[in-house]
């Protein structure tokens, strides 16, 4: 349970040439749940194996707590790892799986026996403790891969790398929220990796969003809906995600093409932005608004609780998440309204300010 | 043929239960079926012919029944080769699987090694049996063989496989060794080098020993291959011929003479065709039988 701190910690598999992972200072804090988010190839495992000690970094040193561990091997870290596919001695019975990794650290006899039985109570292995670990499904051989981490005492972080991907759908609901119980009971530092926004929405305190091999956001679940920091952030969390379309400022008016979609807060230097707004927020109205920006509608999906309607500005395609039942018909002129509060511009991809109400002046 | 012209007639109606049925894919199978006729089951069959008579010559033969088998069963000569077999096979397993396994475990695992060391280690798979004969009679040889000359003269111990029987065995045994451990090993790289990273991962967070390592993710990952080497080399050292024959000619006295060794004596040397059927069809019917029960021991064993 003790905080993890990344100090310019970067890793590059050729000598520096291309970063896995850029050089970024970060740290983990005790007991909170984390998800790391991103798309595959993003550093993801990258970051965990460095957290772990099964990889050096090129750069940068690693603390926990007062403790610098960058040399230190994965054995003496006392972290947990489960892997995208459940890795079990598998001629073991279970018992003996969790039992290997107090076995192999010459825990007492009693003391083995004692925790793993706290540990297959926590997990609900009880049933099975004698049965051959690889004959069990693919979901409870990830519960044990789990436990074999949770079994020696004092452990720092749990890392969980796609921990579900084996995983038949049905299960991956009960396995996260046990999970979040066991985070709850436990109150071990918690880092789980996944792409699936769902699953870290859901799971964590703490979403970490990581492209490219560097961090482009952190904060709370819906923090990271409603104010995207990064294009990617927007577009990656978020079911369509959010709208982008190229504006542009003069002056403190953002114009999309000749018509005003609305003021800039703050300072800005003119030039070329992009909008950001999702499609919940998008207002699409049939007469003209001002501020409101022409579009063409090219169709409807019908989701059943709401409708998705999908329109055209230019060669741009926006989408706008509506009440079920809209009477949009393809071909038809609308207009689409940005709410102020929840539109923001990008600038290289970075959030660079936000839409403000017209109050009235811009429009010709 | 009433039957044959209303179904003409009826051609066209959807009825597959009565549509005939074309069997003359079968002819696709003959040319397999002739060539394995002409090389395998004809001449067992002459085997077969041969183990139940007394032949004098091809137009006097007289039929014997059973009686080969039973004085071939019962020949002292031929049970003592057979253990001897027996002997071999098993110190060759028991030299070449856990040396082969060794040899795998510390071959590299990546870079420009990989190649060097694969390369090293199937040197040996690529020479020929007789050759591989002939490197061993004049490499043991103690006058002009290295290593016979370096046993005799730098490390002082009497060392000459044409007089002393349990010289001529070592040389043998060695020399399979020598030959064959590589294929093991061959097999057992391969073998390891399926298992994921992740397994050696998890290892290395559970804190578990080198040798942990192996026995519970490595040796478990194995059993395949292994299963697959033991069989191959059971069945090739317990039919062993060339090697010991260039060698040391099955001697000195009977010390390296095996089966196939004293198979080819009785049927070549003293064209003795009657017996010699019967000793090969036993001898036949035994390797089926001990890879059975090896291959069954061995799959077994894991579930």
């Amino acid at each position: 349970m003790a905080d993890i701190r990344l100090e310019g910690v970067g890793h590059s598999y050729d000598g520096g040439r291309t970063w896995a992972l850029k050089p970024m200072t970060w740290t983990w804090r005790g007991a909170r749940a984390y998800a790391l988010l991103g798309p595959s190839g993003c550093g993801k495992t990258t970051l965990l194996n460095i957290i772990s000690g099964l990889l050096t970094p090129t750069v940068g040193r690693i603390w926990f707590d007062d403790r610098e561990v960058t040399g230190v091997p994965t054995a003496g870290r006392n972290i947990a790892q489960v892997f995208q596919f459940p890795v079990l001695y598998e001629e073991m019975s279970v018992y003996d799986n969790l039992a290997f990794p107090l076995r192999n650290r010459k825990v007492p006899r009693q003391e083995i026996d004692r925790r793993v039985r706290q540990v297959s109570a926590l997990l609900g292995l009880d049933e099975v403790l004698r049965r051959r670990s690889r004959r069990l499904d693919p979901g409870r051989q990830q519960i044990v891969s789990l436990g074999r981490g949770l079994v020696r005492p004092e452990v720092a972080a749990v890392l969980l790398d796609e921990p579900l991907t084996v995983v038949d759908p049905a299960l991956k609901w009960t396995l996260r929220s046990k999970l979040k119980e066991i985070h709850r009971d436990t109150g071990h530092t918690l880092v789980y990796v996944t792409h699936d926004q769902t699953e870290a929405l859901t799971f964590a305190d703490e979403v970490v969003v990581l492209n490219d091999g560097a961090i482009v956001q952190t904060g709370e679940p819906a923090e990271l809906f409603l104010s995207p920091a990064h294009e990617f952030v927007g577009h990656f969390i978020g079911s369509p995600g959010m709208n982008m379309l190229p504006a542009e400022v003069t002056g403190d008016i953002v114009r999309v093409g000749k018509s005003t979609a609305g003021a800039v807060k703050g300072d800005l230097p003119p030039g070329p932005v992009r909008i950001g707004v999702r499609p919940e927020f998008v207002r699409i109205a049939g007469e003209r608004t001002s501020p409101g920006v022409p579009a063409r509608v090219t169709g409807t999906d019908r989701m059943g609780a709401y409708d998705l309607v999908h329109t055209r500005v230019g060669e741009h395609q926006m989408i706008a998440k509506t009440e079920a039942g809209s009477s949009h018909e393809p071909g038809a002129l609308a207009f689409l309204h940005f709410p102020a509060e929840r539109t923001f511009l990008f600038r290289d991809q970075v959030r660079c300010g936000s839409l403000a109400p017209l109050n009235g002046r811009g429009e010709e | 043929m009433s039957e044959q012209s209303t179904g003409a007639v009826q051609a066209d109606e959807p009825r597959p239960a009565l549509k005939r049925k074309d069997n003359r894919a079968w002819w696709l199978v003959l040319p397999v079926v002739v060539s394995v006729a002409f090389t395998a089951v004809i001449p067992l069959m002459t085997v077969v012919n041969f183990s139940v008579q007394d032949v004098f010559s091809p137009v006097d033969r007289v039929f014997v029944g059973l009686e080969w088998f039973r004085s071939i069963s019962r020949d002292p000569e031929v049970r003592a080769a057979l253990v001897r077999t027996l002997l071999f096979s098993a110190q060759v397993l028991l030299l070449e699987i856990p040396l082969g396994v060794a040899l795998a475990v510390v071959m590299p695992r990546r870079g420009l090694g990989v190649s060097v060391a694969l390369v090293l280690v199937a040197l040996p798979l690529l020479i020929p049996w007789n050759v591989v004969g002939t490197i061993w009679q004049i490499f043991a040889r103690g006058d002009i063989g290295l290593g016979g000359w370096t046993i005799n003269n730098v490390l002082g111990v009497n060392f000459n496989y044409t007089l002393d029987s349990t010289d001529a065995w070592i040389t043998v045994l060695l020399m399979d060794v020598w030959h064959w451990t590589p294929l093991v090993a061959l097999l057992a790289y391969a073998g390891l080098r399926s298992i994921p990273e992740p397994y050696f991962q998890a290892a290395q967070i559970d804190a578990a020993s080198a040798w942990a390592t192996f026995r519970h993710i490595q040796l478990p990952r194995l059993r395949g291959v292994l299963t697959i080497a033991v069989l191959l080399r059971f069945m090739d050292s317990f039919m062993i011929y060339t090697e010991p024959f260039v060698v040391t000619g099955g001697g000195p006295g009977n010390a390296t003479s095996f089966l196939s060794i004293l198979l080819s004596k009785i049927a070549v040397g003293q064209f003795d065709v009657g017996p010699a059927a019967a000793f090969s069809l036993l001898y036949f019917l035994l390797v089926q039988i001990l890879c059975y029960v090896f291959f069954t021991v061995l799959t077994r064993s894991g579930r």
